[in-house]
């Protein structure tokens, strides 16, 4: 099998502001990326060759099909697909450009990823009961929600790990604390205030055991990327970012109908990691992936991703996360920006989010929350549940 | 000797050309416009009414006194509560000391009844009962159900002597299969994709049901004089009859055209008209549908003919009409609802779609998983592809059945954003005993009860109601074990 490894670099790329955007539509948050984007890579609309497009729930948005993107950027006539795979769908966007590129049928292609929820008039995600369920498994499940499905995975952790619910809960509360102390120092967040843990650990309950500091915020944004090939990279910029891995993984379904899954790590994040180090030659994550940006939907999903991506021993990440080692002045920094957490999760737009700030950040442009000389950012996204899920693993680096 | 003893029919007066109906309306899909004209009920009768007439048709020169019962069978009843049956009686001026029952729920009830009323006789716990079968359905306007049924009843007298139509044999079938419905909130049927209900069902088990009956009894498909068939689908009827072996001859006139579709009165009021025409020896093979199917097989006896000329039956109610000639007299003799739209004017996918829902029936009423040969590993939903990862044996499984297996709460939350009428909602993963893991809702036990381990057991409740399809929809969720 080969490797996406330094074959090509991400040479501009746009974010929006996150949050409830009541006076932006979908197409109105997609320009906005992308202007901001062609200006950071200094490239005009025509020079794009094809482009791809992520967006989840594409009935309380711009629609299905890349027509949206095409005409709402008026790409002049050229091939934009768009992309589906649920929490990960940012990031496929991105993975087709790269791999469009990577071909050499293209030099230069964009990835946008775009959401617009707040436009159903309720709280939370829009309806999704059929999700990856299809309609015939929606008519046979629960009406779960996802802080459900995550919050069963916490219950799990304490009643493995004998955590009592006070002490499980205090573990989360201070992975939430954290990142909203990141979202302050960064301006594109939706939420940007501290969240003492005292106050997290008495918000009221959404799915027990996860209240309401536990769940990432709900929000309209989009990200994007200009992606060329590596041997021309440096003529659009001096400090391109390289790709070193794309890894995505499915469950196979044998977490949800067979007996061996435990429910206290994502069997799919540990296969996608590894299989990304691997492409990236990383021989210890712990030590040398400087940062990431993890699919923190809810804050066990961090907490257990950390032991999933190797930074954390199996059933240990407590004492890495009591030693502040996930902190913005610690060993190895997550959630630079704040996260989902803080900039909620507008599911197309994640993975390209996470990806703008691991780019700014290699490229030193972080101010107050600047990590000092990273090598390799992760961003990681779950999309599903915990026994049921799609994973994307990517790492760049300088 | 058990069979027929006496018939009569009931037509009303009124008939409309169906074109009369297509002008005012038009219909949502006209590629399926019936020919002809259908019965209609006045404005002062309905199903009971037209019950008690086809009764006194069949009644004649019979002493009332030898009555011991009365079966009613409709799917359009005037009263939910307060038994229609002791209302038809009570007209006949029956005796008080009988037994009255109402069959209902579907259009196969006018044959279960007669089935019932034959066991009852066989069983030598009456001497005669009376069988009424009668629908009036209400339908919308420019509906395809308003094209296709008519109003009309039969009358069918049971008992042990002067049989002119001895039982031979009857067989039944039952399928949960949903071509039509109705929720106890709605008054007008819905009904599914008629191509899908043609080609799944409607042939499929009508065949089924005659081929088990001439199985058990013997019956040589050439021996059959007048095979009655439910007539949903007039086309296809005579393709039955084709694929049985049978010339048109021996199918008996299907009514659609004269009469319409009468519902649970059809497959009576076929068996009447064929009683009308028949001779000693002549093999009746009447046929139902809703729900599964019922076949009967009478031959007729000697004392056939002794009641010819002394019931008015189908061909005499058929031979007096008058045909109403404005859409807006019908309309207000039926009190003909709001213009029907069809499924597509409905926004939204509905959650019970149900040729998928027929389609995993087992999986989705009776919680029926599969289980692999090769490993021997239980799993729910059913598969295709063993989810054991170290087997994935393709299409090595066999049924088995998880609702009657208990099992241990594996993991839990109590959900204060998902809807249920009951917050929080309680769901959990669910490993059963003996292998098998599946996300249940859990019910009957209370916000905190909940622990990892705890034993659980599976119960039949309702998940979801579609008010707007007027569908119910069941499962099973988890409850504590409760022994």
């Amino acid at each position: 099998m080969g490797s996406i490894k330094d074959k090509v670099a991400i040479v501009g790329m746009g974010c929006t502001k996150f949050g409830e955007r009541w006076n932006a539509g979908p197409e109105d948050l997609m320009v906005e990326a992308f202007t901001e984007c062609i200006d950071d890579a200094g490239i005009q609309p025509k020079d794009i060759q094809a482009a791809w497009v992520g967006t989840q729930f594409t009935e309380v948005n711009q629609g299905v099909s890349g027509l949206p993107l095409a005409q709402a950027l008026k790409l002049p006539f050229i091939p934009v697909t768009h992309v589906e795979n649920m929490c990960a769908s940012g990031s496929e966007a991105l993975r087709g450009a790269c791999y469009g590129v990577a071909s050499g049928v293209y030099d230069v292609a964009l990835a946008v990823g775009v959401e617009k929820l707040k436009d159903v008039g309720y709280g939370g995600l829009p309806e999704m009961s059929l999700g990856a369920a299809g309609k015939y498994e929606s008519l046979l499940s629960p009406n779960m929600t996802a802080p459900g499905m995550f919050a069963m995975m916490a219950t799990r952790y304490f009643a493995r790990y004998g955590l009592s619910p006070e002490e499980g809960k205090l573990m989360l509360a201070k992975v939430s604390s954290k990142s909203h102390h990141n979202g302050t120092l960064s301006e594109k967040a939706h939420l940007r205030r501290e969240a003492p843990v005292e106050v997290i650990m008495k918000a009221p309950i959404v799915a027990w055991p996860l209240g309401l500091y536990d769940c990432c915020g709900v929000s309209d944004g989009a990200a994007a990327a200009i992606v060329v090939r590596a041997d021309m990279a440096k003529n659009f910029r001096p400090d391109p970012i390289y790709i070193k891995a794309l890894q995505i993984a499915d469950s196979s379904g044998e977490e949800m109908m067979y007996t061996d899954y435990d429910y206290t790590h994502v069997e799919t994040t540990t296969r996608a990691a590894a299989k990304a180090y691997e492409e990236a030659g990383i021989k210890n994550p712990r030590e040398e992936i400087s940062m990431a940006e993890v699919h923190d939907c809810f804050s066990i999903t961090e907490a257990v991703t950390m032991e999933d991506l190797q930074f954390s021993p199996r059933g240990r990440v407590k004492e890495d996360i009591d030693a502040g080692r996930f902190n913005l002045d610690g060993e190895q920094p997550i959630q630079t920006d704040g996260g989902l957490k803080c900039f909620g999760h507008p599911i197309g737009a994640s993975g390209l989010r996470m990806m703008y700030e691991e780019y700014k950040q290699l490229q030193g442009k972080c101010g107050p929350r600047q990590v000092k000389n990273p090598k390799f950012g992760l961003t990681h996204n779950l999309g599903g549940f915990p026994p049921r899920c799609v994973i994307s693993a990517f790492i760049v680096g300088l | 000797m058990i069979g027929i003893t006496s018939y009569g029919a009931y037509v009303p007066w009124y008939r409309i050309d169906r074109k009369v109906i297509y002008e005012a309306m038009g219909w949502l899909n006209p590629v399926a416009l019936l020919p002809g004209e259908k019965a209609v009920a006045s404005y002062d009768e309905d199903s009971l009414t037209m019950a008690v007439n086809a009764a006194m048709d069949s009644l004649k020169g019979i002493d009332r006194n030898t009555i011991d019962g009365v079966y009613f069978a409709s799917v359009s009843l005037p009263y939910k509560v307060r038994q229609n049956a002791a209302i038809v009686a009570t007209a006949l001026d029956l005796r008080p000391d009988i037994r009255t029952a109402d069959f209902t729920s579907s259009t196969k009830a006018g044959t279960t009844a007669l089935v019932a009323a034959c066991d009852a006789i066989k069983a030598g716990s009456a001497k005669k009962i009376l069988v009424c079968a009668s629908d009036c359905r209400p339908t919308r306007a420019g509906s395809s159900q308003q094209q296709a049924y008519g109003d009309a009843a039969a009358a069918i007298l049971v008992g042990k002597d002067d049989v002119i139509a001895e039982l031979q044999e009857a067989h039944s079938l039952s399928y949960d299969f949903a071509d039509r419905w109705m929720a106890d909130f709605d008054r007008f049927d819905r009904i599914s994709e008629d191509r899908w209900v043609r080609d799944e069902a409607y042939t499929k088990f009508i065949s089924e049901v005659i081929l088990g009956l001439a199985k058990k009894c013997s019956l040589n498909p050439k021996d059959v004089s007048k095979l009655a068939l439910p007539g949903l689908y007039a086309r296809e009827d005579a393709g039955i009859g084709k694929r049985l072996g049978l010339e048109p001859g021996q199918i008996q006139d299907h009514l659609l055209d004269t009469v319409g579709n009468c519902g649970a009165a059809h497959p009576l009021v076929l068996l009447a008209a064929a009683l009308e025409d028949s001779n000693p020896r002549d093999n009746i093979v009447v046929t139902s549908w809703g729900s599964g199917s019922d076949a009967l097989l009478f031959r007729a006896t000697e004392k056939v003919g002794d009641l010819t000329g002394k019931r008015k039956g189908v061909q005499g109610a058929l031979a007096s009409k008058n045909m109403l000639t404005n859409y807006a007299k019908y309309a207000s003799f039926r009190n003909v609802g709001s213009v029907d739209l069809g499924m597509r004017a409905e926004t939204g996918v509905p959650w019970d779609q149900k040729p998928l829902s027929w389609r995993n029936r087992k999986a989705l009423l009776g919680l029926v998983g599969s289980r692999c040969r090769k490993c021997g590993t239980p799993q729910y939903p059913p598969q295709r592809v063993c989810v054991n990862p170290s087997c994935k044996a393709i299409d090595e499984m066999e049924e088995y059945r998880f609702s009657d297996k208990k099992g241990q709460l594996f993991t839990y939350t109590e959900d204060y954003l998902g809807f249920t009428l009951n917050p929080p909602a309680l769901y959990g993963m669910i490993d059963f005993d003996g292998g098998g893991r599946f996300n249940f809702e859990l019910t009957d036990c209370q916000p905190g009860s909940l622990k990892v381990g705890m034993p659980v057991q599976m119960s039949f409740r309702r998940k979801f109601v579609d008010e707007k399809r007027g569908t119910y929809f069941y499962f099973w969720k988890a409850i504590p074990a409760r022994e």
